[in-house]
């Protein structure tokens, strides 16, 4: 049998949000190394958040990812709201479900078609797209009025779709101006074809990788498992892991000693009834899931907008100035977690775990996964593009992955 | 036709937010900018071959290592133009927090900063290169951006004409 020996070094890879390579050594027909390298510079922000103001923190937080950082502030307001005891109105939880929609909608489009489209139509960048071919332009306007939308959504509840203003501890700061209500949801109803569109063709995607992991998911509250154990957000973090990758930046976790996938596919496989072909065990799902999540997004927001009429109501205020509180949302991403310990009004103690360290090792053995399904043939160059694609699909987040602090090399 | 800016998008230690509201203005301004602007070197929206030069090199983050810093180098050699985008390119901050660390917190980050060969201090971009242009904010305000955009189109606009 022909024998496959060589060594892949990924320095940079393309189109995925954040600064990740790899390292994969195959000798004698067999995979001897796989560092899959989150090589982001840490910013330490779970020190450098000790001594700043808890009301404070979600704004601080939110510089942990430009992608992510509305997510951020949710899950940091929930934590800082869970330690003093605040149970703020329900507009405000309205509010913050279509802040959460916006980002579901902006960030996964830009995953799916910044991202991933171009590899569906061998093309290098979306931009590469050719607009006088009928099919190529009609992409290229689905891309950007979809991603559009979800801004406007985020700018209409948020204030900005990047570390927005309006959201606060104990409710926003400012409400949805009326006027511009009925543009946004004209806006989202507009893009729905366009949707359907992009859930067809990750329908009809062929690209499959088998996956053996559980699945984690917010489920009514609390965090489900595809082993069906539910989990109380407050017990979450004890039956997680952390295992230390003296060649990456970032921190990675195991759920009871086994690397597990968080995220729209975790969402999907774990809802009450998803549609065809959830469950799945298919990694390259989670494109599909992202997509119907976009939708799903998309109708929950015009159906709360059709329906809303917002008043302005002060932030709900706290009498206690000490706590330890959680947050647990689902990002677009995944599980995200934020703990925060408050002493007289100060943050003194943080940990966050974010969707991309937590799903860090089940990419690594996929990519395994990949590399030994390859070995048969020649194969160098065509792996290092199918790699690429592979990892895409999980959509990580590298800022997000490589900001905190956590040391226990061997 | 005329000949398109060729430009590189860069990001060093941040959070991406410039990059993230820079590809949510495409949504609306693309159809404007495309017959212009070539964004060769931009990691999010593609993949590149080695560096060449460029008519303008944008640069978010700010330099936590000595390979940064040479990276960055590099880039200034091969731009005509380099413009520091958003806050931590701009002044540094917030990525460089840990350079105001007490030294208990500086204990604490001293193994990371030595296994993976992090410089001393985080530097804003001026401190390593020359910048032309800088936009500010977090993310980067993107009314100043627009303006230099446009402001680098005319030029192009009024020198294809000759």
């Amino acid at each position: 049998m022909h024998q496959v020996n060589f060594d892949l070094s990924l320095e940079e890879i393309s189109k995925i949000e954040g600064n990740a390579g790899l390292d994969l050594s195959i000798k004698n027909n067999a995979v001897t190394k796989c560092e899959f390298k989150i090589t982001e510079y840490k910013r330490f922000y779970t020190q450098a958040i000790k001594g700043k103001a808890a009301l404070a923190a979600p704004a601080l937080l939110a510089r942990i990812c430009g992608t992510c950082s509305n997510a951020h502030i949710l899950a940091a307001c929930k934590a800082v709201e869970s330690a003093l005891k605040i149970t703020p109105f329900s507009q405000t939880q309205t509010l913050r479900r279509l802040l959460i929609n916006g980002l579901y909608i902006r960030d996964h489009a830009l995953h799916l078609y910044l991202f991933v489209l171009p590899d569906l139509f061998n093309k290098n960048s979306l931009l590469d797209f050719d607009e006088k071919t009928p099919q190529e332009h009609q992409w290229l306007d689905d891309a950007f009025s979809v991603k559009d939308a979800g801004n406007q959504l985020s700018i209409l509840v948020g204030g900005r779709s990047v570390h927005a203003p309006y959201p606060q501890v104990g409710g926003f700061n400012h409400f949805p101006d009326s006027n511009q209500i009925p543009i946004v949801i004209t806006k989202l109803q507009s893009i729905r074809p366009a949707v359907i569109r992009l859930i067809q063709i990750f329908t009809d995607c062929p690209w499959f990788q088998k996956q053996d992991v559980p699945y984690l998911a917010l489920k009514d509250g609390q965090v489900c498992g595809s082993d069906n154990v539910c989990i109380r957000q407050t017990d979450y973090r004890k039956y997680l892991t952390h295992r230390a990758l003296a060649y990456s930046q970032a921190s990675a976790y195991v759920y009871k000693t086994r690397p597990y996938l968080t995220g729209a596919l975790a969402r999907l496989n774990l809802a009450k009834n998803p549609p065809p072909p959830f469950p799945s065990h298919n990694l390259y799902h989670n494109n599909l899931a992202q997509a119907i999540e976009i939708l799903n997004a998309i109708d929950d927001s015009v159906k709360i907008l059709q329906s809303a009429d917002f008043s302005p109501e002060p932030l709900v205020k706290s009498t206690l100035s000490s706590g330890e509180g959680i947050g647990l949302i689902e990002a677009p991403r995944g599980i995200l977690y934020h703990c925060l310990t408050i002493k007289n009004m100060v943050v003194t103690d943080a940990e966050i775990l974010v969707p991309t360290g937590q799903n860090q090792l089940c990419i690594e053995n996929d990519i395994k996964n990949l590399v030994n399904s390859y070995l048969r043939g020649d194969l160098k160059n065509q792996l290092e593009h199918e790699i690429e694609i592979l990892i895409r699909a999980y959509d990580p987040c590298m800022s997000c992955a490589s900001h905190f602090l956590k040391i226990k090399w061997a | 036709m005329p000949k398109k800016l060729i430009a590189g998008w860069f990001t060093f230690t941040c959070s991406e937010d410039s990059t993230i509201v820079m590809t949510e203005l495409l949504n609306t301004r693309w159809s404007e900018w495309k017959n212009w602007l070539d964004f060769k070197y931009a990691k999010t929206l593609r993949k590149s071959g080695p560096l060449g030069s460029m008519d303008v090199a944008f640069i978010e983050g700010a330099i936590s290592s000595e390979t940064q810093a040479a990276k960055l180098k590099q880039i200034r050699s091969l731009a005509k133009t380099l413009i520091a985008i958003g806050a931590c390119a701009v002044t540094g901050y917030p990525s460089a927090q840990r350079n105001q660390f007490n030294p208990d917190q500086m204990k604490i980050i001293q193994p990371i900063l030595d296994r993976f060969k992090y410089a001393e201090k985080v530097r804003k971009v001026s401190a390593v290169v020359k910048v032309d242009h800088s936009i500010p904010g977090c993310p980067m305000d993107e009314e100043k951006f627009i303006k230099l955009i446009n402001q680098f189109l005319t030029q192009a606009n009024a020198s294809s004409k000759f």
